[in-house]
């Protein structure tokens, strides 16, 4: 036997060869895409900038086709609006977590789990259309009958449903990991549900909640349809949650709306880029925390 | 009552002690409160699908279900329809289809079955995973410089081949992140079990790792297809049409070239017209909208349980 | 390599192995499969096994025992190259197979692992038909004869034939974990090697499977060289010609444990006259 007869063909491992960087070049795409996504926003957000004047950026309204770019307007509209979502998420995701992983009987998880699958599998627009259509009215008027039908609350809340779904199964996929001996511990003591999953479950699934919680502000953050459907497009700066508003997200779908086409003139155009620069950055600060708190669950387990 | 230690209890005081003597009042509210907040989001689940549904109601009764499909964009109410925008969101899955699920699965191959942990890999995974929590929008300003401004040449501007290739580049970190995940649950023994009769890596997964992972890779592929199927936002920067679209004219691949629809924002705009009728319209359309997402995700549960291997 | 000219080696008898007291007569050169010198295995920083030399003779069955933690898995899947599949290990020292370094840098790690098999400790099958798990080795290697005759001889020489000949498109998943071991050997044997290591194929096994390889290895060792790695004593004093001591060491600093050959003889010297203590103290059951 010689070094030669264990080598092989050649040709196979050419083949072998090829195959693996056809593989590689599949993976790079994705930071080509990245970078592209980065480059065109960059470029665009720049040029925007050294067009207009930077104060405006910080006084007057948020109305690009009329050459005024007050960030303040859609800024506040998405903080307030992805505020009102995460109340409306945080509890009842968190709870619906809770409730599925340490009380649910298996044939109750059966049933309720592939609800909250149903949940999360609608659309935006179809949340949105139901903001206008049922919680403005039925649910928003009621309490306050003086808000307009387009107001930021009844937005605030339908993106809160919209973003329960993902909080509720991040949520439980942290309490779920949590090892079972932690409650048996717990029980072993003489200890009761409620305490077990409040003082023993919730404290060691803590940064999976932190990671379910930011992940579902940095959905809020990012979601356009529901807005634009039933935010309204307020042009003016107003806290008030029974007014329309506008975000970010619903300012850039807002330049496409009204014509078939992004219109408007260049400024405008660009400060479409620039929001969502904005945009852009904002979610992936979030997702990055919520990446480390992720990771921190995974270090203890 | 206190419990003397060391000395023998008479047994009904020990059957007391056992049996308790309050009921955990607090606990019960407690357990109240966790499910009332699943119920209150089924609650809202109801609620939305009974008014959307009754809603529609108004259009499939006083016209037929199969004259709402066929009909098309119109300003007309009693004339309007849904068949280019089924139309266009069917073409718009081919994109997601052809383009999304085999780059995103060979990427998924390439991290979990070659790649070795150095830093450009880690990068590489770390940079999908940034790309799944983007917003939509975001892809779509990316589509409106590249496909439509930069490649215009190619894609004719705002168009059905713009649309496509956005969407197919949304959803493909949710297929490379779902087939990773069907990868790395093929166990271990069975790569093992090939490299030991002599088979190449690429002999291994052809033969064993892909076949084992399927299943999964194809359930995940359906969701995120029924995902990009209720996208809108990215569609309205790329030049998707709401009001008017013209007959299609002209062979498949000057069609892909022109204007376009799709279901979600046909029903986006007509839930902006003022006038009722068109909101009616804008129900029966998320009826038929929510139809399709349905049957999707119910095939992926179904293809997921029964081809879901016990090892 | 051809494997015509293993065969031909194969058939060659071999002269018989005379050893005294820790101390073996060199056989003749082609009687050697495997000789390693000096072989360390590192994983990462950490050295999981130090300083192996041994030889493996051709036609023999050869048992690597010792307590648990001290290599023997590590060095066996040295023999095929199956540490290449963990990123962090490290090979120093030598092997030579059939006189070939094995570790150098023109050899296919997919040739020798088409020569030198292997039987893990949990049966593997592949999640395919019974034919098709046997079928797989040969047909990727280029088979191109009687498929069906190839199938039905690895199943007989792992005494598995009379029981699946029935059911041959079955999947594999459903037979017991004994017949599935059995499947695993006869796949191994399929692809025609020269040398079958098997890491505690019976571990997972229950006495009377183990029983059944057991013999099937007694059979099979006419056309193979066996190495085998095994927790269980009695099963390496019953079965295997050469026997393999390890220990682990203990690193106080790092609290790993490095492992090392302590003895290497003829199986029954090994048991009944032992030369080194730790091996006396292992084999009499006082430790380990």
């Amino acid at each position: 036997m010689t070094v030669d007869s264990l080598r092989g063909s050649p040709k196979r491992r050419r083949k072998e060869s090829i195959i693996r960087r056809l593989f590689l070049g599949a993976a790079v795409c994705s930071i080509v895409i990245s970078t592209l996504i980065v480059l065109s926003l960059v470029r665009e957000a720049l040029t925007f900038l050294t067009a207009i004047e930077l104060s405006s950026l910080w006084a007057g309204l948020w109305s690009p086709r009329s050459g005024q770019f007050d960030l303040r307007v859609i800024i506040s509209g998405t903080l307030l609006i992805s505020l009102i979502a995460m109340l409306v998420a945080g509890p009842l995701g968190i709870g619906a977590a809770m409730y599925l992983s340490e009380y649910a009987s298996p044939r109750v998880r059966r049933i309720l789990k592939p609800i909250v699958e149903i949940l999360a599998g609608i659309p935006s627009v179809v949340l949105g259309y139901f903001a206008l259509l049922w919680i403005s009215p039925e649910l928003v008027q009621r309490i306050n009958p003086s808000a307009g039908i387009f107001n930021m609350l009844a937005a605030g809340i339908a993106v809160g449903v919209l973003v329960m779904p993902l909080v509720a199964s991040v949520a439980e996929d942290a309490l779920k990991s949590v090892p079972m001996a932690l409650r048996e511990a717990s029980y072993g003591l003489g200890a009761r549900r409620m305490s077990t999953t409040l003082r023993v479950v919730t404290p060691a699934a803590v940064s999976g909640i932190m990671a379910a919680l930011i992940l579902g502000l940095s959905r809020a953050v990012g979601e356009t349809m529901v807005v634009a459907i039933a935010a309204g497009n307020s042009p003016l700066f107003s806290l008030n949650v029974f007014e329309g508003g506008q975000t970010m997200t619903g300012a850039m779908a807002q330049l496409a709306i009204g014509g078939d086409q992004v219109k408007g003139d260049v400024a405008a155009v660009q400060s479409l880029y620039f929001v969502g620069l904005l945009l852009f950055l904002m979610t992936l600060a979030l997702n990055v925390v919520s990446e480390r708190f992720v990771r921190r669950v995974r270090q203890r387990y | 009552m206190v419990v003397r230690p060391g000395a023998v209890q008479p047994s009904d005081v020990v059957l007391a002690h056992l049996t308790g003597r309050r009921t955990d009042l607090k606990g019960l509210i407690f357990q109240g409160a966790l499910l009332l907040s699943l119920l209150l989001s089924l609650l809202f689940l109801i609620v939305l699908l009974v008014d959307i549904f009754v809603s529609s109601m108004a259009v499939f009764e006083s016209r037929s279900v199969e004259s709402f499909l066929e009909g098309s964009l119109s300003g007309f109410p009693d004339r309007a329809g849904v068949s280019q925008a089924l139309y266009g969101s069917g073409m718009l899955m081919l994109f997601v289809v052809f383009i999304s699920f085999p780059l995103g699965v060979a990427a998924a191959v390439y991290l979990e079955e070659y790649a070795s942990d150095t830093r450009f890999n880690r990068f590489i995974t770390v940079n999908i995973r940034n790309l799944a929590g983007v917003p939509s929008i975001v892809y779509g300003l990316l589509g409106l410089s590249i496909f439509v401004g930069t490649l215009s040449a190619i894609t004719g501007g705002p168009s059905l081949l713009a649309g496509g290739l956005t969407l197919a580049i949304l959803v493909l970190p949710i297929v490379i992140i779902t087939s990773s995940e069907a990868l790395r649950a093929v166990p271990q023994s069975i790569r093992e079990a090939g490299y030991g009769v002599g088979a190449t890596k690429w002999e291994v997964i052809r033969s064993h790792v892909l076949p084992s992972a399927a299943p999964g890779i194809l359930t995940g592929t359906i969701l995120a297809i029924s995902r990009a199927i209720g996208e809108a936002a990215p569609l309205l920067l790329v030049g998707a049409v709401g009001g008017l679209l013209g007959q299609a004219q002209g062979g498949f691949l000057s069609q892909l070239q022109d204007r376009f629809t799709a279901l979600p924002i046909v029903i986006f705009e007509w839930t902006k017209e003022a006038n009722s009728e068109f909101k009616d319209l804008a129900s029966a359309g998320i009826v038929v909208l929510m139809v399709i997402i349905l049957i999707s995700n119910a095939a992926a549960i179904l293809l997921r349980n029964r081809y879901e291997r016990k090892w | 390599m051809d494997s015509t000219a293993l065969r031909e080696q194969r058939q060659t008898p071999h002269p018989e192995v005379h050893a005294e007291v820790g101390h073996q007569e060199a056989p003749a050169n082609r009687d050697v499969v495997f000789e390693t010198r000096d072989l360390s295995v590192f994983y990462g920083e950490f050295r999981a096994v130090r300083d192996v030399s041994l030889t493996i003779y051709r036609n023999h069955i050869t048992a690597l025992i010792g307590p648990s933690g001290c290599g023997k898995t590590t060095f066996i899947r040295c023999l095929n190259r199956m540490n290449d599949l963990i990123e962090t290990a490290r090979v120093e020292g030598e092997i030579k197979y059939h006189g070939v370094n094995l570790y150098d840098k023109k050899v296919d790690a997919v040739e020798v692992r088409r020569r030198i098999g292997m039987v893990f400790q949990k049966p593997n099958p592949f999640p395919k038909s019974i034919y098709d798990n046997i079928a797989f080795g040969p047909k990727i290697s280029g088979f191109k004869g009687n498929m069906d005759e190839l199938v039905e001889q690895s199943l007989q020489k792992a005494a598995l034939w009379d029981e699946v000949k029935d059911r041959l498109k079955e999947s594999a998943m459903g037979l017991s974990g004994g017949q599935q071991q059995r499947l695993c050997i006869a796949r191994c044997v399929a692809v025609q090697p020269d040398v079958i290591l098997m890491d505690e194929p019976c571990s997972a096994l229950d006495p009377i499977a183990t029983g059944r390889i057991e013999d099937l290895m007694q059979d099979i060792k006419e056309e193979y060289s066996i190495v085998i790695v095994t927790h269980n004593m009695q099963q390496a004093a019953r079965v295997s010609d050469m026997t393999a001591f390890f220990t682990a060491e203990v690193n106080e600093q790092q609290d790993r444990r490095t492992g090392v050959l302590v003895e290497y003889d003829k199986t029954e010297n090994i048991f009944q006259t032992p030369t080194d203590e730790r091996t006396e103290n292992y084999v009499t059951g006082r430790f380990g």
